[in-house]
């Protein structure tokens, strides 16, 4: 934002056309974050006359030699300019000729965990600070530094870029700032990261923030801010085959029902078939609605409203995707039960047996804990035994849903890979989940039952039909007297294709009950001399 | 955002990346979705200002072609700019929002005014108060707000669904983390949610999301020759019944408003910007946060935290 443009269009047209890129920073305690920010907005033209006005005639001043505190420009809440430490994540923007930035502020303080992976969750890059005088100290990197870097990894940030803080105090080493490069790359190495790259700094003097530091002459890579304008982002479409969570049905008058939500992941193309989950009903995409017109094809972050061609039972939570004919491997995981990384994030521990409310795109589900599998040791990395997980830690953790949830692996979608877990009964959002992949122990329990048998019980027949509607599957109790019992097996073949559960309180033969068993073998409850509970659970209908 | 970007999409070739705009309203409009669908009803706090008009168009995209599925709501201190009301009452029923206007008229009647209360107790009055009466009354479980994370520090750590207990009060130290897009409505009873679709934007991007999406607004950001007088050292638009203190005396200057408060406490700047590029190019050359020029913030050091902790937006 810099220079004013002497041609003002040209300007106007620069500004429209900007990138928007996100990155959150991480740092400990004494690491000069809020210095850092301070700088970075200070030294970009960001910070208004009246706010630097106002931090230079604050009372606290924790800069030495007559430095304006930079981080006090940064430090929003009173208890935190009191204490001198930021407690919470916060936001902050500055824009370049080249891109607009947003900036998640996230505190180093050891116990808080949660809002490092806060800022990291929506961030496509991390910066990590490093003070290299607490190295020079310690001969390592510090726990923190590790920790920062390993939320980093596990928030799937697709940039790490370390800024070594405090050169000017380490006497602007090269051989210093090698040994901590070497170090930190071999670190990132061993979690996987694959874009890392390493800059020294000095927040307080300004080095290599914003311009090239004249006391560093040995380093020849980009300043912070050079790297955060030039750093490549995902292109759009690129992620994967499509998803499109539904956030709401539209019906503003008879004519028209679309279907709004905002594409998650892939490309949704006007003309192409898809399939409706959990329904696997397939349409055609009739339009891509929206104020500023109808558009061909649609991508992350894209927000639109659908019109499909053909009249199908589709409502929120629920979740639009490719077609069958593109393949099994184009569909995301359908599960109810699943294995997740969770980052804990209140004072009442997670405990295995327990339920939490989740969401995860736009459907809220019940998920019970069953199993802690291991619990994750930030600093060495070790896997631990837990049958707990108190606030700040992380542990791979084995969940179960009342509803199955549609996703992708965490780390091939953050968005469909990602949930919250809410306290039922405070609502305190408690948890946040990465999605490791499906239990392998799940079975066919994940998929609708084609057929529920339950001859001679007709209340029962009732009880499967509505749990399974409150569950948000579609189920019908085939035994109205204009479905004569010779149509039985062509009425449940119907059903079966339109994704609905039969359920009947009336006989089939074996010939017929073979016929069933032919489009839906694996699919069909029978009940026989199985107690009402049981069936209800094979229905996928918990007691 | 606009229909030239979506025609210049083959539609053979993937969409192109969005820019930052487009991503912003992209973002918005999730958040006013996400509302709409999960709270049982929702409200907009309408302030008439540019930021209000922002959201108003993104409510309009969020839901189009349908209308907009919530009543607007202006809380009328009774010392709006009358350029105000009259734009107000004119757009909402040029989009067929319904709208509502709250005044805390108890304390109207007994004259509450910001000279002799002083500004924080006159807004504790006439906004404060009267913003939760209006929630409590209509019985909204969740409020959209303007604000921007970009205004004021203590709003950099406002979340985008912001909890209130069930006095309508903010605990800056009890607020739900926020991760992802995926936004905890969960509520007991009396609790309530400000919701911030516009936190992400800075006053940059509502000046040129304004332009670029011909959003009408308030004519009083426009620069033009105002009666003023000077008080408090601060430029005071002047309008037929002000009481003039010993020494003021109204003179004309071409002035704007950079935002838009309440009549006696917000102040007018000096400008020859008279179109949207020309408030741009004014907003870039003078490096002075927009907040400065209203009274309220500058009571002391922190006083938006304060007045936010009591139930402010």
């Amino acid at each position: 934002m810099g220079a004013i443009a002497t041609d003002f269009q040209d300007f106007l047209e620069a500004h429209l056309g900007q990138e928007l890129l996100r990155f959150t920073t991480a740092g400990s305690v004494d690491d000069g974050k809020s210095t850092l920010i301070g700088r970075l907005l200070h030294d970009t033209k960001s910070v208004y006359e009246d706010q630097l006005a106002a931090v230079k005639k604050s009372r606290v001043n924790r800069a030495a030699n007559g430095h304006v505190d930079l981080s006090l420009l940064t430090d929003g809440l009173k208890a935190e300019r009191e204490q001198g430490i930021t407690i919470d994540v916060a936001y902050r923007y500055f824009s370049t000729s080249r891109r607009k930035f947003i900036i998640a502020d996230t505190p180093g303080h050891e116990q808080y965990t949660r809002n490092m992976a806060t800022g990291a969750s929506t961030a496509d890059v991390a910066v990590v600070l490093i003070d290299a005088r607490a190295y020079l100290r310690e001969g390592k990197l510090l726990p923190q530094s590790r920790r920062h870097t390993y939320i980093a990894s596990l928030l799937g940030i697709p940039h790490v870029v370390a800024a070594v803080n405090k050169m000017d105090l380490v006497g602007y080493s090269e051989e210093t700032f090698r040994a901590i490069r070497a170090e930190f790359v071999e670190f990132s190495t061993q979690l996987g990261l694959k874009s890392v790259t390493v800059i020294p700094v000095s927040a307080l003097e300004g080095d290599n923030v914003v311009s090239q530091s004249k006391a560093m002459p040995w380093y020849d890579g980009p300043t912070l801010l050079e790297f955060l304008e030039t750093v490549p982002l995902a292109e759009a479409g690129h992620d994967g085959p499509l998803r499109f969570p539904v956030q709401l049905v539209q019906r503003p008058d008879a004519n028209f029902r679309g279907f709004a939500g905002q594409v998650a992941r892939g490309v949704l193309r006007a003309g192409d078939r898809v399939m409706a989950l959990p329904s696997r009903r397939e349409t055609t995409v009739k339009r891509i609605v929206t104020w500023d017109g109808d558009l061909p094809a649609a991508a992350y972050p894209q927000s639109v409203t659908v019109e499909l061609e053909d009249e199908i039972d589709l409502s929120r939570g629920e979740m639009l995707v490719p077609s069958s004919s593109v393949g099994e491997l184009a569909l995301p995981s359908i599960a109810r039960r699943f294995r997740a990384m969770v980052v804990w994030m209140h004072e009442q521990p997670l405990v295995v047996g327990r339920t939490y409310l989740v969401k995860h795109t736009t459907r809220t589900a019940r998920a019970t804990v069953k199993a802690i599998r291991y619990r994750v040791d930030v600093g060495s990395l070790e896997h631990q035994q837990a049958d707990r997980l108190v606030m700040n830690e992380i542990a791979e953790v084995e969940l179960e849903t009342n509803l199955p949830l549609f996703f992708d692996a965490y780390a091939e979608s953050r968005t469909t890979g990602s949930l919250i877990l809410i306290d039922g009964l405070t609502n305190a959002t408690v948890g946040a989940a990465m999605i490791v992949g499906a239990s392998e122990s799940e079975g066919a329990d994940g998929e609708q039952a084609a057929l529920v048998l339950v001859a001679g019980r007709a209340e029962l027949a009732e009880r499967v039909r509505d749990g399974m509607e409150a569950r948000g599957k579609r189920a019908v109790i085939v035994d109205d007297p204009l479905i004569p019992i010779e149509s039985l097996v062509a009425a449940i073949r119907a059903l079966s294709l339109a994704g609905v559960t039969a359920i009947s309180a009336r006989s089939l033969s074996v010939n017929e009950l073979e016929q069933v068993r032919g489009f839906a073998e694996g699919r069909i409850v029978l009940a026989e001399s199985l107690e009402d509970d049981e069936v209800l659970r094979l229905s996928g209908v918990e007691a | 955002m606009t229909k030239t970007t979506a025609l210049d999409i083959d539609s053979t070739l993937l969409p192109a990346r969005l820019n930052h705009l487009q991503a912003l309203e992209a973002e918005s409009i999730v958040i006013l979705r996400e509302a709409v669908a999960e709270f049982a009803r929702p409200v907009m706090l309408y302030s008439i200002g540019k930021d209000s008009s922002v959201m108003l168009r993104l409510a309009q995209k969020a839901f189009y072609p349908g209308k907009i599925p919530f009543p607007l709501l202006h809380v009328d201190t009774s010392y709006k700019f009358p350029e105000m009301i009259t734009f107000r009452d004119a757009y909402a029923k040029e989009i067929g929002a319904e709208l509502i206007v709250h005044r805390n008229e108890e304390a109207i009647a007994a004259g509450a005014n910001p000279y002799t209360l002083g500004t924080q107790n006159c807004c504790g009055l006439l906004k404060t108060r009267s913003l939760l009466d209006a929630l409590a009354e209509g019985g909204f479980d969740a409020a959209f707000g303007g604000a921007r994370r970009d205004e004021e520090k203590s709003r950099a750590k406002e979340r985008v669904y912001s909890f209130r207990d069930s006095a309508g009060q903010w605990d800056p130290k009890n607020q739900r983390p926020e991760l992802w897009s995926l936004y905890n409505s969960r509520l007991r009873k009396g609790e309530s949610i400000r919701v911030f679709p516009l936190s992400n934007w800075t006053e940059l991007d509502i000046w040129l999301y304004l332009y670029a999406e011909k959003i009408p607004i308030v004519p009083l950001y426009f620069a033009k020759e105002r009666p003023l007088i000077v008080r408090g050292g601060q430029m005071t638009l002047y309008h037929d019944g002000l009481k003039l203190l010993p020494g003021e005396e109204v003179r004309s200057e071409k002035v704007r408003m950079r935002s838009l408060g309440c009549l006696p406490c917000t102040g007018a700047m000096k400008s020859e910007a008279d179109t949207l590029p020309k408030i741009i190019e004014e907003l870039l050359t003078f490096r002075r946060s927009e907040r400065e020029n209203r009274a309220i913030d500058h009571d002391e050091e922190g006083s938006m935290e304060s007045k936010k902790r009591e139930g402010y937006f």
